[in-house]
Order: C-alpha cells, then structure tokens, then sequence
C-alpha cells in the first residue's frame, strides 16, 4: 500500500530525466543514492568518534568494536536476502542461542568441535527451513511464524542445557575466534564476514537467483506468473537465514568461550536494525549488501564512539540508533512531501510519471 | 435483477456477517476451553493450584498484560503494529514511581492520568511518525523501541525507585481487593470491556477493521483512515502508560528495564487470542483472554514443577499452533463466503 513511499533504497531508474537540472531533483538523486548518504554518516561518525576520543582510530579499537559486532553483522547478511523477497526472520538470535546450547551439550557428551560444528550449522538450517515451511508451505505470514518460533527456538536451548553454562572449550579453538588474522589488526571473526558478505553480495547481485529475490519482493505474484519457484527460493532463504544465524552462535560460543542458552538476546532486532538502515525496504523488492554493510560500519563507529568518550552516556547509543533507523525512512518521505506541497503551491503541474 | 432481488443481498450480507460473528465466538470460546482444560488438568496433577490465592496470582499475572494487549489489537486490526509498548511500559512506570516517590501527597488519580498522558504521547509520535511520515510501523515502533528505552536509561541513570519510597495508598492498589477480587484484575477486566466493546460496536471500532482489512477500499469509502489510525497508536499508547502505572503500583520497585521485551509476549498473547498480525480480524476480548491463557501456561508449568525451561518452548509452540489454526479457519470461511456468494450470484 505504501511501497512506493519508502525508497531509501536506488531508485531504479525513475523517469524522472527531464527535470535533472532543478534543486529539489538534485536533493532526490542525492537522497536516492542511499549508500553516499550512508558513507556520509559515517565519515561524521568518525571524525565525531575521534573528536571524543583520540582512542576511536586506532587499529585496537578497530578489533574490539568490530568484534562485538560479528554475530549481528553475520546474521544482518542473510537476513538481508530474506528481507528484499518481502519476508522477515525474527527467530535468528533464538537459532544463535540454540546453536550455542547444542554445542555446550554435544561437547559436554565428549564430541570433538571438528564435528560438533556441522552438526551445529545443520541444526540451524533446519531451524531455518522449519520456519520456511510454516511461511511457504501452510501460508502462514512470517512475521507471527517468527515471532513464535523465536519463543520455541529460545526455549529449546534452554531445555537442552538450562540455566548453566559451559567454558571449558578447547583454548585452540577459542584463540581462533577471538584472535585476529595473520598478524594484522584484522579480527578473524571479520574476515569470516567478509567472505560471507563477498558470498552474498554475489549471490544477490550477480546470479539468477538473486535477481529472482528482487522480483519476488517486488512483486510476489508476477513471480510467480513468470515461472519463478517462488515458495522454493524462499524455503531456500529462511534455511540459510537459519545456517547463518547457528554459524553466528558458534562464533559467539567461541569468542567468549561460554555457552548459555540466554546468548544474544535481542540480537534479532539489531540486525534487523541494521538491514533496513542500509536501505532494503522492509516492503522488499529493494536494497543492496553494500549498504547494509555500510550500516553495519556506521552503528559499531556509533556504538564505539560513544562507548569510549568519556561525557556521553552509554544509553544514547540505543536513541541515536532508534532514530536513525526511523529518520532513514522517514527523511526521503519528509523530502518528497516538501516537494510535493512547493510544486503545488508555485502551480507546477506535479506530472506525475508512472510511479515505480 | 429484479426489485424483488434488493432485499436477498441485504440477508445474504447479515448471513455472512452472522457466519463471521460466529466464527469470532469460537475462536474466543476455544481459548476458553484450552484455558479451562489447562486450569484443570493442572488442578488434577496439583490440587493447591484453583486455592485462592494461586487463581489470585494467576489473574493478577495476566491483568497487564490483558490491558497491553487490548491496546495492541487496536493496532494490529488496522494492519500496523506496535513494537514500542514494553518500553512505552518502562518510561510510564519509572515516571509513576518517581513522581510518587518524590511528591507523596499527589493525589493518585493524577499520576494514574499523567501516566496514561505520558504513553499517549508516547503513542502520538509512533502514529504521526506511521500516518503522516508513511513510514511502516514496523520500522517506527521498531525505532522508538529503542529511543523510548534509551529515554528512560537516560532518565533514570542507573537509578531505582524502591517500594519503601512509594505510598502504601498506591502501593495497595497491587495487592488490595474488592470482594476477593483484586483491583488491579478489576481495572483491567473494566479496561478491557470498554475498548473491546468500542472495537466492536462504535463506528471508530469499525473502521479500524475496514482499514486493516482493505485499505483502499476503506479510504474510497470515505474512511479517515489516517485519522483513525493514529488514534489507534494513541489509544495503545495511553494502555502501556496504564499499564506502566499498574506494573509500578503491583512491583514497587522500577528500574529503567521495566517492560523489556514485552513488545513479543504482548504480540504472542493477541495473536494466540484469535487477532490476525496482517490487520481485519480478531477482538480486544480474544486478545486478554489469550494474556491470560499464556500466564496460566507460565504459571501450571511451575505448578506442576516442569522445568520453566519449558516455558518459552510452549508458548512459541502455542502461538504456531494458534495461527497455523486460524489459517485453516480462515480458508474454511472464505470458501463458505464463496459458496453463498455463487449461490446467490446463480
């Protein structure tokens, strides 16, 4: 209903040719090109953070701000794909804490972690893929299936290991998670999400499949007219939203080498957070994994900010997020409004073209 | 078609809305007998679970939630949603027991009004923010999720208002009854009765679910849609600053974590109690009765002493269930309506 009224996403190609020449259209292409405004923020961001701090940009806090990103910024990659076929996933930070709690259990029954792990990634494909059905196969809207399989999925976990925690894992194997790679600053967690995102990124953006996310998102039904499988490619997301997210529980079970079944909560909504700040509109059939990255970038450069200057509280980190992530959607809105009413009032015929 | 066929239409019309109304009452007398089938096989394994003061718990439990949830369905019907409400819930509650705290004398209608004044505000923003910004709710209420938290971080600064600084008065209101029955569950069954019969029967009520159920074809038929939608978001609003009020007023002592993660719980009790997340079906009734059927799950676990680890894991199951069964209803009546309007086409 109001789908195209969120675009902080490109705008694909709008006829909009004619008129390049005026300010206000100036201020849409700007606008449009979500990702410069995002690189924009960023660069404020940092040159902010390192007003507050000359700590900001130093390679150390480059390692320890992105380390506490990793798990959200894994998950926020394939939420992604979920998100622009017009689906969401709120069970991810449930299937996280579930992969921890399995990993706990299976190693305290004396499993190595070599196979540990895979059977971890398989449990939260399964997760994802019983989430897929419920949405593809019964019909039912995934926002509520989500929202319930988040309760079941947490709950699991804390049936399969309690309110316990385990630490004794093996320190070869924590090192990895927490170390960094090859020498540099670079954490090893980071360089797993840079070969996800490179992943995704390709899938998205370059292969026949991601293209058929966009025109599921954009339009389900023609989708489907036009031969698309559409209830397969997104079975086919959820179970890898659900891999994504038990890879991201490993990876947190190892970082802090503790396992405990109440492990990231409220993750989902950070990452959610973070997708449609990058631009994917939460109506589909828009965004990029570039700009989610971007986003990504921008809420660790805003949370470490804040977390190492010394006169702001903590707190702002959530209200400057929280607005953030409304104005993002809210600003070209406001701008096209602005427009809309100048053009009225000065008697310019508004021409409306076909609207996308 | 003939004179004669004017009035079938009209029949036919009230026939489905018969048909629908009827489906309504199942819905909500299943929640009913699965609460009353829980309450009693939990009474069986554990007799001391219908005493008194364990059905006195139970009722007090759900009756925050009832109201939370009273004020999401008259979201929800309209297709939006409201994420915001447990930290609509924590600002309302610390401001309730600062306010108290610091001023004693304040008369306790005052701070029930400013309260409720606070999460309408609250509730304004969210539906200005959704009407008037075209931003989707989930993303608004999703953003003011976080900025109303981080407002009453902000605010209370690590602080705590302790029940020894809160006047007996207000403090009763948790615990106190009126004929055995608590006040806090009166408040709440006395909140519920009117906005669900608003829902039901006033015109306003009524538009909401023309509005969730068909958007366009609401606005073409001369509904201020949005209009009726930021009163929704106020209307929510002012029910979590309620219930922020009555969370201060039955636990006393508030930090600025009151309420989090209540958004889910409040949305899981709607949807269990029959309302649908994607707009037009469902009443505010179903809604507390699905409140009160979660804290009774909650509450015969511990009874029957299951692990409350178990807890969670039923209550996503009950909420998968609820919908999965609302779904197959849903496609049952829909190839009913179909059937008598091809009978009355033919």
């Amino acid at each position: 209903m109001q789908a195209e009224t969120q675009t902080p996403a490109e705008s694909p190609a709008l006829p909009e040719t004619g008129r390049r020449g005026r300010p206000a259209d100036r201020l849409r292409a700007s606008l449009g090109r979500w990702e410069a405004l995002l690189v924009g923020l960023i660069v404020v961001t940092f040159v902010a953070g390192q007003g507050l701090s000359t700590e900001f940009l130093t390679a150390d806090s480059f390692t320890t701000g992105s380390l506490d990103f990793s798990e959200v910024a894994l998950m926020a990659l394939a939420l992604t794909l979920v998100i622009i076929a017009a689906e969401i996933d709120l069970s991810v930070a449930s299937v996280l804490a579930l992969s921890s709690a399995l990993m706990a259990d299976l190693w305290n029954r004396g499993l190595p972690l070599e196979f540990i792990m895979p059977i971890c990634l398989v449990a939260g494909a399964l997760c994802g893929a019983f989430n897929g059905v419920l949405v593809t196969r019964l019909g039912l809207p995934s926002l509520a299936v989500t929202i319930g399989t988040l309760a079941l999925f947490r709950g699991i976990a804390f049936v399969v290991i309690g309110d316990e925690s385990v630490t004794d894992f093996p320190v070869t194997w924590t090192d990895r998670a927490f170390g960094n790679f090859a020498g540099t600053f670079v954490p090893n967690t980071m360089v797993l999400f840079a070969l996800l995102a490179v992943a995704f990124g390709v899938l998205l953006h370059a292969t026949p499949f991601g293209r058929s996310i966009y025109a599921i998102g954009a339009n389900e039904e023609a989708s489907y007219f036009s031969g698309l499988r559409v209830k397969r490619i997104k079975l086919i997301l959820f179970t890898l939203s659900g891999a994504v997210a038990a890879l991201a529980g490993i990876v947190i079970t190892l970082r802090n080498s503790t396992a405990a079944a109440n492990v990231g909560q409220g993750f989902e909504l950070t990452a959610i957070t973070a997708v449609l700040l990058g631009g994917v509109s939460i109506f589909g059939g828009r965004g990029t994994i570039a700009g989610v990255i971007l986003a990504l970038l921008l809420l660790g450069g805003i949370q470490k900010a804040v977390l190492l200057s010394e006169n702001i509280s903590s707190y702002w980190i959530q209200i400057v997020t929280g607005a953030l992530l409304v104005g993002s959607v809210l600003g070209p809105n406001v701008a096209r409004r602005v427009r809309e009413t100048r053009r009225r009032s000065t008697g310019h015929h508004p021409e409306e073209g076909p609207k996308s | 078609m003939s004179v004669e066929a004017a009035s079938p239409p009209g029949a036919e019309g009230a026939r489905a809305r018969r048909l629908t109304e009827w489906v309504f009452r199942v819905r909500e007398l299943g929640i009913v007998v699965a609460f009353a089938l829980l309450v009693a096989v939990t009474a069986i394994l554990e007799p001391r679970f219908i005493e008194t003061d364990s059905l006195r718990n139970l009722a007090l439990n759900a009756s925050i939630f009832a109201i939370l949830a009273a004020g999401q369905t008259l979201v929800l019907v309209t297709r939006n949603v409201d994420l915001s409400v447990g930290s609509v819930l924590g600002l309302s509650a610390y401001f309730a027991g600062d306010l108290l705290s610091k001023n004693a004398g304040l008369p306790l209608p005052l701070v029930f009004l400013l309260g409720i004044a606070l999460g309408a505000a609250c509730g304004l923003i969210n539906g200005i923010l959704v009407t008037w910004g075209q931003v989707p709710a989930l993303v608004v209420t999703l953003g003011t999720l976080y900025v109303f938290r981080g407002l009453a971080f902000l605010w209370t600064d690590g602080t705590q208002v302790n029940a020894e600084t809160l006047p007996d008065s207000f403090l009763n209101l948790g615990t106190d009854s009126i004929v055995g029955v608590p006040i806090l569950v009166i408040m709440a069954l006395v909140v519920v009765a009117v906005v669900g019969q608003w829902l039901r029967d006033f015109r306003a009520g009524r538009e909401l679910y023309a509005i969730g159920s068909n958007p366009e074809g609401a606005r073409l038929a001369g509904v201020r849609s949005e209009r009726r939608v930021l009163t929704a978001f106020v209307l929510a609003g002012a029910l979590a600053g309620l219930g922020g009020v009555l969370f201060t007023a039955r636990f006393g002592t508030v930090d600025a974590t009151a309420g989090v993660g209540y958004e889910l719980t409040v949305i899981a009790a709607a949807v269990v109690g029959g309302v649908a997340i994607f707009g037009g079906t469902g009443s505010v009734y179903g809604a507390a009765l699905g409140a009160l059927l979660l804290g009774t799950i909650t509450s015969s676990l511990i009874v029957l002493r299951v692990e409350a680890f178990w807890q969670q894991a039923a209550i996503g199951a009950l909420l998968l269930l609820a919908i999965g069964f609302d779904r197959l209803v849903g496609l049952r009546v829909d190839a009913a309506l179909r059937r008598r309007s091809a009978r009355r086409a033919g």
